[in-house]
């Protein structure tokens, strides 16, 4: 038996392998061509020398790139935007679930069944009212009142900072927890906030790495649209809008294929090293519809 | 009810909404607001850059968008009545002469062919639209739902199915097959352009080799027949992963005792899957059904980076429509119009999904 | 939430500092050319120049990526924020000076009257903006490839007929040699296509829009326009060029590689041409298809915005950004064309006896405007859209009536931009 259990566990990691190359090989293509001249990058796309590391290679493309746009900033601008609106979002979004699914109130499940159906509001279609909303919105800085939000970071943030799959993402956990251990606290003299604050967030560490890394995907990879329209500072400008200072007639595909791995590799680090407790997380969410 | 059980309801109205209230003022100002606003705006003819002020225009941006025509043509005869062939084929009048300007035409006038349908005595059914883009995005965009909602969530289940075994080093798969979530869309789709290119397409040169040269170089995202395909690949490719770790939540919530007493009673692989594991998938496959119908309907930046809706009209989509009108072309109404129709379409959708789940809750 | 409101804040205490009180009076300008170094340099000498030589105004650049420029200016004169000084594509600013967003230029006729026809933004009679540089299209070809062939070198005086052209694309396909026998640049989607195309329309003697008529119908959909979709058709149809996906990288390199035997180029191509070429490299005049040769005119150029509370300060830059030896600078950095004799002249490359002399004359000589119309926004972006469907083998007189219409229709919905 031994023979024929070890060919089928090699069968098995064969299959694994296959597969594997197949999510794989885009990110290893990108990756290779940054090393290498337009030129080469071109001529080695047309064959499998796309996936090795031959011919010359340098980092030039990474000098470029350096030089090209100020990548450093846009990377800060990206990261700074992101992790506060993750921050805050992951503490609205608790709250208004907690609500949602402990209390009882007046207008609870109409308020929370318009909530989470604007999830199907794709962001594209409402870029232009919102435009004509944020430009209107007053704002305190240390730099004094401003009467527009447009060249900003909260511009950046804080329409983004609610959103329904948050909020759907922590309702559907804390529906799945003993609410006999609510009730208890309540029982004890705890005030709501108390219960949510001491009693629930502290079990909600899943569904919290969960929801933060949704969220962290869902603003670092998609400040396209929305930056061209309200940024016209190059300060405040992220990363993914960065990209277009690549195009240029003669396009530097080298460089592009720098930048982008610039720009990626720091998310794919981030999730290798926490890709254990994600998954983890995300499975035990179990979430159930 | 007695005046304490009053005012502990009271406490918790007020603890409840002002819990709630931060999230829902935020999504009302940020998202509801501007929807509405897209909602009147698809009842104007506002431009985004005009001198000229608005004015209120009814339904007139959705009768252009869903307006269609019928026409039924005869086909064309020669002196003696004899229907005048062409290729062996009968010959039909153009239909550039009942849509331009014909009076006797006044309701088909500026629309274009969609589709025609033979009927008996050689006559043909023409049905014409007068946005013909819009009803070939809107066309593609579902059927880009429905083939990329069924294959990528079959496909997620079975990758799920595949790691959720207790081997050696199965983490590192696990990672790997999730890796492509994290990169955005846009890149994915600039990556994608190079394995699909017609003349150096890395696609092409691996088909090439493991065929031995029988596969002759294909121009996936130039031609009209592979275009939206190959969007749906990719698209799988990029989502798949994360579908696959919902699934992975939800097999991990079936008992292992279950899969025992399958074991003992010695049932197949496939007959434990279809009475144990299965059944106990069913609330994690609604949701993994509506999030990628979800996300499907808002088909988008693949389009926008690789064939901007081409070749002709292949791959337009809902979301580039709205796109393309609302910005480019400054028709914000018009695009608005989509956006709203959209929204109602899979509101629709969406209602109908939790009708059919709906003994659940 | 303390935490974040302090970051917040000092965020934007950072941006503040940027703007450090000055004596002279701030004049924001924005510019396309983001992550372009050369470009950016050209221009920051230029700003640099004009502030030290004078103490009342000071300029400030922010450059834009070329990509999203216009998405963003739009979205930014929709907020009302524009800058004094804008930077606007040639055949984009009717539409803007129509909206409002754009001040006529205040300018001495003279100081202009030297500029090539395509460097001038005017509208309803006025200037409105001034570009320091012109484009040119030619068709690059090889005298050794035309002499082996036995096909005529065609002159700025006498131009290829279009059936002699047809006839030269034939006979370079039926060579053998190469992948294509002329490279029309299909892969460089947006303005190119109404820039670089159109004129070919032009020169069968239809046009995108009709301006006297301000409407599209009977101009792009007439006979001339028939004529010429049926011509575009079959270029694609008998493989003389290639399609719509055309590789990117084949178009930058495809003609230096020999896999073109001719392609249809801009002169910010020329150098690498030369280099690889020398003396073989010829830029031929546009074929005349019974209208006249024509080529594609205007590229970017400066004016003010109507919202400028600084309109002198922003008159004056333009003013001192048009000397000649600016105009020689860009020219020499970039290899666009020099606007006015006297800097052409200057110039390293467009000076009489240089290597891109021809191109000034094919300016000066074939430059057509594209339709100077409001409308001119969405029909140009028609235009590209019928093209591709076309050379994708939609059904020609159905692709441009709807065309037609859907510009019409814009037209109408506009009021007709009056």
């Amino acid at each position: 038996m031994p023979a024929q259990r070890l060919a089928k566990l090699s069968l098995d990691y064969l299959l694994l392998a296959w597969i594997a190359l197949v999510f794989v090989f885009p990110v290893v293509f990108m990756v290779m061509s940054s090393f290498k001249s337009d030129l080469q990058l071109l001529r080695d796309s047309a064959s499998l020398r796309a996936f090795l590391p031959v011919g010359d290679l340098s980092f030039d493309n990474y000098a470029k790139a350096f030089q090209r746009a100020p990548i450093g900033l846009f990377i800060l601008n990206s990261v700074f935007i992101t992790a506060v609106t993750v921050c805050v979002s992951l503490l609205l979004a608790s709250l208004a679930a907690f609500s949602f699914v402990f209390l009882q109130w007046v207008g609870r499940s109409v308020l929370m069944a318009a909530v989470l159906a604007t999830f199907i509001v794709p962001f594209e279609t409402i870029a232009v009212p919102l435009l004509l909303i944020v430009n209107n919105l007053p704002w305190i800085g240390l730099d004094g009142f401003k009467t527009s939000w447009l060249n900003s970071y909260q511009v950046q943030i804080v329409p983004f900072i609610a959103d329904a799959l948050t909020i759907f993402l922590f309702v559907q956990y804390f529906k799945d927890l003993p609410k006999e251990l609510v009730e208890a606290a309540r029982i004890d003299g705890a005030t709501w906030f108390q219960v949510y604050r001491r009693v629930v967030m502290p079990l909600s560490g899943p569904v919290l790495a969960t929801a933060a890394i949704l969220k962290f995907l869902m603003m670092y990879n998609n400040q396209l649209l929305w930056p061209i329209m309200v940024v016209q500072e190059e300060s405040y400008r992220p990363v993914m809008l960065g990209l277009q200072y690549f195009f240029q007639l003669n396009t530097a595909w080298g460089e592009i294929m720098a930048y982008l791995t610039i720009i990626t590799v720091p998310v794919l680090a981030f999730y290798l090293v926490l890709q254990k407790a994600f998954i983890a997380s995300i499975a035990s969410t179990g979430i159930k519809g | 009810m007695n005046a304490e059980q009053l005012a502990a309801r009271r406490r918790q109205n007020r603890a409840g909404w002002a819990m709630a209230l931060p999230a829902c003022l935020l999504i009302f100002a940020f998202l509801i607001t501007p929807f509405f606003m897209a909602f009147g705006l698809s009842l104007t003819n506002q431009r985004l850059i005009s001198p000229n002020p608005a004015e209120f225009v009814g339904l007139r941006n959705f009768e252009r968008l869903l307006g269609v025509g019928l026409l039924t043509l005869d086909p064309l005869r020669d002196e003696n009545g004899e229907v005048r062939l062409k290729g062996g084929e009968p010959e039909y009048p153009r239909i550039r002469s009942f849509t331009r300007g014909n009076p006797d035409y006044p309701r088909l006038n500026r629309m274009r062919e969609w589709f025609r349908i033979d009927l008996p005595g050689d006559r043909q059914l023409v049905v014409l639209a007068k946005d013909l883009v819009f009803i070939k995005a809107l066309k593609n965009t579902v059927l880009f739902v429905a083939v990329v909602a069924p294959v990528q969530s079959g496909l997620a289940l079975i990758l799920a199915l595949l790691i959720n075994r207790p081997l050696r080093g199965i983490n590192v798969f696990r990672t790997i097959y999730f890796a492509p979530v994290v990169i955005s869309m846009v890149v994915v789709a600039m990556l994608w352009r190079f394995i699909y290119d017609g003349q150096n397409g890395i696609l092409n040169s691996l088909l090439g080799i493991f065929s031995f040269g029988a596969i002759e170089p294909i121009s996936w995202l130039g031609n009209t027949s592979t275009a939206l395909p190959a969007i749906m690949a990719m698209s799988v490719w990029q989502g798949v992963g994360f579908h696959m770790v919902i699934w992975l939540s939800g097999l991990q919530t079936i008992p292992q005792p279950l899969y025992e007493v399958a074991r003992i009673e010695g049932a197949t692989g496939w007959q434990t899957f279809r009475y144990v594991t299965w059944p106990g998938l069913r609330n994690t496959a609604i949701l993994v059904m509506v999030i990628i119908t979800m996300q499907a309907f808002t088909l988008y930046p693949q389009v926008q980076v690789m064939t901007r809706g081409g070749p002709l009209d292949s791959t337009q989509s809902l979301v580039f429509q709205a796109v393309v009108r609302g910005y480019e072309k400054q028709d914000i109404a018009g695009g608005s119009a989509i956006s709203v129709l959209l929204f109602l379409f899979v509101l629709a959708i969406s209602l109908f999904q939790r009708y059919l789940t709906r003994d659940r809750d | 939430m303390r935490e974040i409101g302090t970051l917040i804040a000092a965020a934007l205490a950072a941006g503040a500092m940027v703007g450090v009180a000055n004596a002279q009076t701030k004049l924001s300008m924005w510019y396309h050319g983001a992550g372009n170094q050369l470009e950016s340099e050209l221009l920051g000498n230029i700003i640099a120049d004009f502030n030290s030589s004078q103490s009342d105004w000071v300029v400030e650049l922010e450059s834009f990526p070329q990509a999203s420029y216009n998405e963003s200016i739009t979205a930014a004169a929709l907020a009302g924020n524009l800058p004094d000084i804008i930077d606007v594509d040639g055949p984009i600013l009717p539409n803007w000076a129509w909206a409002g967003y754009m001040s006529p230029l205040t300018i001495d006729d003279e100081k202009i009257s030297g500029f090539l026809p395509g460097a001038i933004g005017r509208w309803t009679g006025e200037v409105y903006a001034i570009g320091l540089w012109d484009a040119a299209c030619a068709i690059y070809a090889r005298r050794s490839v035309l002499e082996a062939n036995d096909i005529r070198v065609p002159t700025l005086d006498d131009p290829w007929t279009g059936e002699e052209f047809d006839a030269v694309l034939e006979k370079l396909a039926a060579t053998g040699q190469f992948e294509y026998a002329f490279d029309l640049g299909m892969a460089w989607t947006g303005e190119w296509y109404p820039y670089a195309f159109g004129p070919f329309l032009q020169s069968h003697g239809g046009d995108i829009i009709d301006v006297s008529a301000n409407m599209a119908d009977g101009a792009l959909n007439g006979e001339a326009g028939m004529a010429f979709g049926e011509w575009w058709q079959s270029l694609f149809a008998r493989s003389l060029v290639p399609g719509t996906d055309q590789d990117g990288a084949d178009r930058e390199t495809g003609f230096l590689d020999g896999k073109y035997a001719l392609q249809w180029n801009g002169n910010w191509a020329a150098v690498p041409a030369i280099e690889e070429f020398g003396d073989d490299m010829l830029f031929l005049p546009a074929p005349d298809f019974g209208d006249g040769p024509k080529i594609g005119a205007a590229s970017w150029q400066f004016g003010i915005s109507s919202s400028s509370e600084n309109k002198d300060g922003a008159s004056a830059f333009i003013e001192f950004a048009i000397q000649d030896k600016y105009l020689a600078a860009f020219s020499d950095g970039i290899g666009l064309i020099p606007p006015t004799a006297g800097s052409a002249a200057m110039s390293e490359k467009y000076s009489p006896g240089g290597p891109l002399e021809v191109f000034f004359e094919l300016s000066n000589r074939q430059a057509t405007l594209r339709a100077v119309t409001p409308a001119y926004i969405v029909g140009g972006k028609v235009f590209e859209k019928a093209m591709a469907d076309i050379a994708n083998g939609a059904d020609v007189a159905d692709t441009l009536d709807q065309a037609a219409d859907e510009i019409d229709a814009d037209i109408e919905n506009n009021g007709g931009y009056m």
